[in-house]
């Protein structure tokens, strides 16, 4: 009961966020309402027992990655999407059509996930001998998904090395 | 349900007090300090020696007229003091203060909590006080605000991932993430962390006083160089909330570093059986002597050592401190397994 009510009032905050997100004005707004967006998305993990990606969750993507978004949208300045189309008819329009796609592929997965049976995969705490939010984090890390581990381990220094390339004037 | 609800309270609110006031008697101890360094005797007149500067200063600030530029980002500009100040003030609530006392019949924890992911709390929330800064810049619409703003923020986000790197060498030593837990591996291991991680105590510190935007890292806020830095459009007890941010800051990082490295709430030499008498002075008072101990250091740093020019403090931290602290974790890492 308590935890249908921390969730569903979380949702509430998260969802209202998103949309304050994508209708404010200024993008520095919209920026900081991203970073609200996340530190409840923060609280959901909490509510689901998992203090570990919460803290990850505030540590990398509120901390992080939105602080770089800050950064370049405070020195970008934008006033307008550079791309948006002159005529307003047009552009909702459009817009209208691609929600209604994505509406259609929501309402698909949800119908299609509430025919299947109850139950996904078995749950962690059966199969290894460690116990804690942390120590299961870090076990099914290096035992059964290590490649991808190592596999966004060299993604993220692709992109890295991709950043310091275009910024450098002479390497 | 007192446990529940009322010792918690009530811990929280003389944490949050004590806190506050400490943070009002650190500002005059640091004019004392580098008075007394620089062989004169700094604030005299309010109150015997001084002692009564905090609350002169807080009056002061209390009641400034409190301006805001125009056409400066009004919700921005109002919220920037206060994303500072929070964080500052929510980390203490797992910052370990002593074991147990027992009072009235109660056994009360000298902790606000204890989760078990509290060194990874105390980054992250360090993390969000980075918005603080970047946003007083940019709400004040103005440009020396907004250089230094930007400044501080990236050599916050910076010195955080050096920060962050010498934390994990502690905790694979000490194996969890709670911090109660690793003064009870500081016991249980005999020593105290200093001891076993001399260059990762060191780059803590060094990141620690970069992390504060102390000296000699304190570029963003130097009135030399930026006027007041990010917090130049502000005034009265917005930029006292500034103010109160840094210092809780730098009691936070003393924490910190006492609770990692120097044993928390242990006494000295905890293995040593001829010195247990030590364990009859209480554990919360070895940890407030440990934590004026690091802040003395902070504020001698201050007094001694001339500013970082920018270039210079960036340098230091990316292609010093942070490669120093990977080796670190990698040599923990490896001694961790083979010993």
């Amino acid at each position: 009961m308590a935890e249908a009510l921390a969730f569903y009032s979380l949702a509430a905050f998260i969802l209202g966020f998103a949309v304050l997100v994508i209708t404010a004005r200024n993008t520095v707004h919209s920026v900081l309402f991203l970073v609200v967006n996340f530190l409840f998305v923060a609280a959901l993990y909490v509510v689901l027992h998992a203090e570990f990606l919460a803290v990850i969750q505030v540590l990398v993507y509120a901390g992080g990655i939105v602080v770089l978004y800050l950064f370049v949208v405070m020195l970008v300045n934008l006033k307008r999407p550079p791309e948006a189309h002159q005529d307003p008819r047009r552009r909702s329009r459009l817009g209208l059509v691609v929600s209604g796609i994505v509406l259609a592929q929501l309402v698909a997965i949800a119908a299609f996930s509430a025919t299947q049976a109850a139950g996904g995969p078995a749950p962690v705490e059966a199969s290894v001998p460690v116990a804690g939010n942390v120590e299961l984090v870090g076990w099914q890390l290096y035992t059964t998904y290590l490649v991808p581990f190592e596999v966004a381990s060299m993604l993220l220094l692709a992109a890295m090395i991709g950043a310091i390339i275009l910024a450098k004037r002479e390497l | 349900m007192v446990e529940i609800v009322i010792i918690p309270l009530l811990k929280i609110v003389i944490v949050l007090v004590a806190v506050l006031a400490g943070v009002a008697y650190l500002v005059l101890l640091e004019r004392k300090v580098i008075a007394w360094v620089q062989v004169r005797l700094g604030p005299m007149r309010v109150g015997p020696h001084g002692i009564l500067q905090p609350v002169a200063d807080g009056l002061k600030l209390f009641l400034k007229e409190d301006i805001t530029p125009a056409r400066a980002d009004r919700w921005v500009y109002t919220a920037a003091p206060i994303i500072s100040l929070v964080p500052a003030l929510i980390v203490f609530a797992v910052i370990p203060f002593g074991r147990d006392v027992h009072l009235f019949g109660l056994t009360v924890s000298l902790y606000v909590a204890d989760i078990n992911v509290g060194l990874l709390y105390i980054v992250s929330v360090a993390s969000i006080g980075v918005y603080g800064l970047i946003l007083a810049g940019y709400s004040s619409n103005s440009k020396y605000p907004l250089l230094s703003s930007l400044r501080a923020s990236a050599q916050l986000i910076s010195y955080e991932v050096a920060v962050t790197m010498t934390l994990v060498s502690v905790i694979l030593l000490a194996g969890t993430l709670s911090m109660v837990g690793i003064v009870e591996a500081q016991r249980e291991a005999g020593i105290w962390f200093f001891f076993a991680q001399p260059l990762a105590f060191a780059i803590y510190l060094i990141g620690g006083l970069a992390e504060t935007n102390r000296s000699p890292f304190d570029l963003p806020e130097a009135e030399q160089e930026l006027v007041g830095g990010f917090h130049t459009e502000y005034s009265g007890m917005r930029f006292a909330f500034f103010f109160l941010a840094e210092y809780a800051n730098m009691i936070v990082i003393s924490g910190v570093a006492a609770t990692l490295f120097f044993g928390g709430w242990l006494p000295p030499f905890p293995n040593v059986a001829a010195l247990s008498f030590l364990g009859f002075v209480p554990g919360w008072i070895w940890f407030l002597l440990k934590v004026l101990f690091f802040l003395y250091v902070f504020l001698w740093i201050r007094a001694t050592l001339p500013r970082y020019r920018y270039d210079q403090l960036m340098r230091l931290g990316w292609k010093v401190l942070i490669p120093l602290a990977i080796a670190n974790v990698i040599l923990t890492g490896v001694a961790t397994v083979w010993l």
